[in-house]
């Protein structure tokens, strides 16, 4: 993972770049996996290594696929980088370690998830309860901030599109007429 | 042109109605074992990225027009706090799943199928419609734009 992400940033061909990233998620996802987390692999796998790679390419296309070589070291960024850094590190120092009992992500609501989601909810899968249920309102405002994104996104380059109306093929047309 | 690559073709019509299947299998399923709302939609949305890479988009249009995927963009939210809001009208607390049917257990699981399916329907169509908007970019969106790297 770690020799991916570093090579992400050397190289200059951003189609490596973005392909690198995909095998990143995969990796990600797999370690995902490994702690049983098989809901966020999923998701990881899906969107990081497949959606995203798409969109990236998409991207690609729209610009160049070189980087632009910078030879000067920008100072000021860098220190600013390396001090935030150094900071989230010093505060995972205080996180309990991987799988400690008494950390508090597990004995806090934990607990009752596991004992009596069964019968407060009913589904197996405590992770669909817990996401879709106790914490309806959280997954909500995720599905409003996808939402957004799409909006975002044709509001931003989506409108450009009705410049070129002139050329018709009839498919498009009939998508745009009632946008 | 990817249209004339006939393997590519021939693999993806096989491939895109297992993949499709897949999605709504995880997304009915995320009840008992991994997945729901979020990764059926990706995955729903991948079949059609799919589709529009091999044939062109102006072909994935005319099979999902850009109206549709805004529409259930805007559908699967609405329907997520349209569950809220009915909890709500009945008497209960925002997105309180348990009064929406007899029994509190059936209210539950109504209510996480529809939410879910909402997710689904609103991840299915932001994929699709951020694939159609970038796609659409390069060449009026007659071509996939991945021909080119």
């Amino acid at each position: 993972m770690a020799a991916t992400a570093v090579s992400m940033l050397w190289l200059r061909d951003l189609f490596a770049v973005v392909m690198l990233s995909g095998i990143y998620s995969l990796f990600a996802a797999v370690l995902y996996v490994v702690m049983d987390a098989v809901d966020v692999a999923f998701t990881e796998a899906a969107v990081g290594a497949g959606i995203s790679t798409v969109l990236m390419l998409g991207t690609l296309a729209l610009t160049k696929s070189k980087e632009k070589a910078h030879k000067k070291v920008a100072y000021g960024p860098l220190v600013l980088v390396l001090v935030t850094g150094a900071i989230l590190i010093y505060g995972t120092l205080d996180m309990p370690r991987y799988g400690d009992v008494n950390a508090p992500v597990h004995s806090h609501v934990a607990p009752r998830y596991i004992e009596k989601s069964g019968d407060e909810v009913g589904p197996p899968n405590i992770v669909t309860s817990v996401l879709a249920s106790y914490r309806g309102y959280d997954t909500l405002g995720e599905t409003a901030v996808v939402f957004t994104a799409a909006i975002g996104v044709l509001a931003i380059i989506g409108r450009r599109r009705k410049n070129k109306k002139d050329e018709p093929p009839t498919a498009k047309a009939k998508g745009e007429s009632a946008s | 042109m990817m249209h004339q690559k006939s393997v590519l073709r021939v693999v993806s019509k096989l491939l895109i109605p297992p993949i499709l299947l897949f999605a709504l299998y995880v997304q009915f399923h995320g009840d008992f074992g991994p997945g729901g709302g979020f990764q059926a939609g990706v995955i729903f949305a991948a079949a059609f990225i799919l589709y529009g890479l091999i044939f062109g988009i102006a072909t994935a249009r005319r099979v999902i027009p850009a109206v549709a995927t805004r529409t259930m963009l805007a559908f699967g939210l609405l329907l997520y706090a349209g569950t809220g809001v009915w909890s709500l009208l009945l008497g209960g607390e925002f997105l309180d799943y348990s009064i929406l049917a007899s029994t509190p257990k059936a209210g539950q699981h109504l209510g996480i199928l529809l939410v879910e399916f909402g997710v689904g329907m609103t991840v299915a169509g932001a994929m699709t419609t951020i694939f159609y908007t970038f796609a659409a970019q390069t060449l009026g969106g007659d071509e996939p734009p991945e021909e080119e790297v």
